[in-house]
């Protein structure tokens, strides 16, 4: 990994959120940690996967990043600039520069404006004025994401979901952006569009070098998305290396187990036949997360130490440089111990 | 439904989107968009119950704007004690002389008993004072429910706990005893207690104090929409295009708020309208011998067992004016917001 210039660099990125309570003084009684300490950092032109199950703060990671949440601790850089608390007249500089997609198509645009407003409010609220108008650039970038520029004066109600999310894609790029936070752009779309929207997100990033982190909620999409790709766990990364290392040679227990679950997951041909592995349970709650390492509640490994001593996220023994593990007993190719198996896992050939 | 017609100005292949259901089928002209509010007035076209209504109620209104120039015409006005010209009018007992509380060519709707204005005049302009009163409490009740109701669910916090806190307050009061018994103290902060107290400062302190005590309920409801508002994903997307807050409450979340600052103000107005007419009756509000729908349906009060005429036409002119606009207010709502429809 050339950590050289990275465009984006989170460092021990942390957000809790405070649990109020009591009456009638509301006072803080917890907290939600859904973010608790991310590093990564994403490459000019790269697209980073931010992968994990749901509710493991992985949309809290994509607001940390564009700052529509604010950091409770760690620091956010772009291009080499602290913007973990900037103001929102500080951050104008780069506000267009980082821009979003997000999940729901169906409320990420306003019923109330028309795709032409829509797609020109960014231009507007940033005072640029491109050549020929702005309208002509929103028809520029209807044609861009597959739709047809006569639609500008049509409202998000006239629209299905694919074609909204195109919409949305349109006003992300609307401002040029240099990083795009796409928030399981395609997961509330039907499983036949799915892939048509990612083709389109993978032809934007191509051919206009735009930066991507990708967040999803399993390693499929990513896959065929992302050069990189971060496995987090309530809200940790447990796991990030470049794609043909995760897939190929998945170290962390839980990345194994995502990547059983997805079906046509054979990047090594030559690999045995990958045994399935079912997680038991739910996600901990963020509120009080296990001590040690978060996932031991449902490894099959999990041991003693697992429960005092929080792994960190070092480059395992046998791991490529850039491929980062945090777990005391890294997986290797073999297959899972028969014991464990029996009490936690499925395996089927 | 309009059966699907695709027009020439935009043709419908979606490029490789062939898999998804083709972009509204049933838009009607070329590049016409069908706004959520176009929609609404289409639907709100095909309610005749609420297009007779908004008839009935825009009648209202014309009758309350033009009243002096109606009254002109008729040649008339509503101080002029026309019996004491002509006592002929009233009988012995001051009770209108003519059948029918004294209806005729002369007096349309009559002479009113005692006193003998002329009751046709003394409606309009009761009419126009009523309903002057009524549109200018709602507005400012509307505008203060809307501004502060907004301000306390975009904010939150601290201030969102503080006016809820205060919304409560109100909205626990007993509104209609709060306003008898405060009316006169209002008056007696501005005039001293032997004068008399003007028109427009009763007027002014009626519209003042309905609204005071009418936005709890409108702020309430607002912020209520706001809290849902503000998390969607579209105020977020204005955010991460840097945005400024004035720009989110203007453009991004007061457009999504129109239903429900319009279903409110149309249940508002009619409620206004008997609540000046219940506190003119009552004499705390607008007072004889101002022309007022409550001060005429208290002077009817008087009179309605020897010459209920008088009574009637007040009476029924506020009935049907009440009745047309809860029913303009329903057919607004179904409109605005097909979901509700029971
Ligand atoms: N505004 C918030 N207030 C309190 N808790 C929150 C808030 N947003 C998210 N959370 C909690 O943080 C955790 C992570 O949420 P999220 O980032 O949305 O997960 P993901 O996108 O991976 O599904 C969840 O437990 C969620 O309940
Ligand atoms: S540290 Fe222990 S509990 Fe955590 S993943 Fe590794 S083996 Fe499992
Ligand atoms: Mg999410």
């Amino acid at each position: 990994m050339s950590n050289t210039n990275p465009l984006l660099d989170v460092s021990g990125l942390t957000k809790h959120f405070p649990i109020k309570g009591g009456f009638p003084i509301r006072r803080t009684v917890g907290a939600v940690q859904a973010v608790d300490g991310l590093d990564f950092q994403v490459n000019e032109g790269e697209s980073l996967g931010l992968v994990g199950e749901s509710g493991c703060g992985k949309s809290t990671t994509g607001r940390l990043i564009t700052r529509l949440l604010e950091p409770t601790a760690g620091t956010v850089r772009y291009r080499g600039q602290d913007i973990t608390h900037a103001s929102r007249r500080e951050l104008a500089p780069v506000r267009s520069e980082i821009q979003m997609i997000f999940q729901d198509p169906y409320a990420s645009l306003n019923p109330r404006q028309t795709v032409g407003k829509i797609i020109s409010g960014p231009m507007e609220i940033n005072d640029i004025n491109p050549a020929g108008g702005r309208e002509k650039r929103v028809r520029e970038l209807l044609e861009i994401v597959g739709l047809n520029p006569e639609h500008y004066n049509r409202f998000p109600h006239e629209f299905s979901g694919g074609q909204r999310q195109r919409i949305g894609v349109a006003r992300a790029l609307a401002l040029e952006p240099k990083l795009i936070v796409a928030d399981e752009p395609v997961s509330a779309l039907d499983v036949s569009i799915q892939a048509q929207v990612v083709n389109l997100l993978q032809k934007v990033q191509q051919e206009l070098g735009i930066a991507f982190v990708f967040i999803a909620h399993d390693l499929a999409i990513v896959r065929h998305f992302s050069q990189r790709v971060a496995v987090m766990y309530l809200g940790r990364i447990v796991e990030i290396a470049d794609r043909e290392d995760l897939y190929g040679n998945p170290r962390h227990p839980y990345t194994r187990a995502l990547l059983s679950a997805v079906p046509e997951a054979t990047v090594d041909e030559d690999a045995p036949a990958r045994e399935r592995i079912r997680l038991v349970g739910d996600v901990p709650s963020p509120i009080n997360p296990p001590t040690g390492c978060r996932f031991r509640t449902r490894c099959w490994k999990a041991t003693e130490k697992c429960a005092t001593e929080a792994p960190p996220l070092v480059q395992a023994e046998g791991n490529k440089p850039g491929h980062l593990t945090a777990c005391h007993y890294p997986e290797t190719a073999d297959p899972i111990p028969a014991p464990r198996l029996a009490k936690n896992t499925e395996a089927a050939a | 439904m309009t059966p699907p017609t695709p027009s020439a100005a935009a043709p419908l292949e979606v490029t490789d989107e062939s898999v998804e259901k083709p972009i509204a089928s049933g838009s009607p002209k070329g590049g016409e968009s069908r706004s959520p509010g176009r929609l609404a007035w289409k639907r709100f076209k095909r309610d005749r119950t609420g297009v007779i209504s908004a008839y009935v109620v825009i009648f209202f209104f014309v009758v309350a704007i033009a009243a002096p120039l109606i009254a002109k015409l008729y040649g008339k006005d509503p101080y002029t004690t026309y019996a004491s010209q002509d006592p002929s009018l009233l009988d012995a007992f001051s009770y209108p002389a003519g059948p029918n509380g004294g209806m005729s060519s002369q007096f349309w709707f009559g002479v009113e008993p005692q006193l003998g204005r002329d009751v046709f005049t003394f409606l309009l302009y009761g009419i126009r004072t009523s309903l002057g009163i009524a549109v200018a409490a709602t507005i400012l009740t509307v505008v203060a429910g809307v501004v502060v109701g907004v301000t306390a669910g975009y904010l939150g916090g601290k201030t969102d706990y503080l006016v809820g806190r205060v919304i409560d307050i109100l909205l626990s009061f007993p509104s209609t005893l709060f306003f008898i018994a405060f009316m006169p103290v209002v008056y007696g902060i501005f005039v001293a207690p032997d004068d008399n107290i003007p028109t427009w400062l009763r007027a002014t302190a009626l519209i003042v104090v309905l609204s005071t005590f009418g936005w709890a309920s409108i702020a309430r409801l607002l912020r209520g929409q706001v809290l849902g508002l503000r998390e969607r994903e579209f105020v977020e997307a204005a955010k991460v295009t840097g945005a400024p807050p004035m720009r989110i409450v203007f453009k991004e979340l007061l457009p999504n708020l129109w239903t429900p600052i319009i279903i409110q103000s149309t249940l508002l107005l009619p409620a206004l309208v008997t609540t000046e007419a219940g506190l003119s009756f009552l004499s705390v509000g607008i007072i004889d011998p101002t022309p007022d729908w409550g001060v005429m349906i208290a002077r009817g009060a008087q009179f309605y067992s020897q010459d209920i005429t008088f009574m009637l036409f007040p009476g029924i002119s506020m009935v049907l004016f009440v009745v047309a606009f809860n029913l303009l207010g329903d057919s607004v709502r179904d409109a605005l917001d097909p979901k509700s429809k029971r």
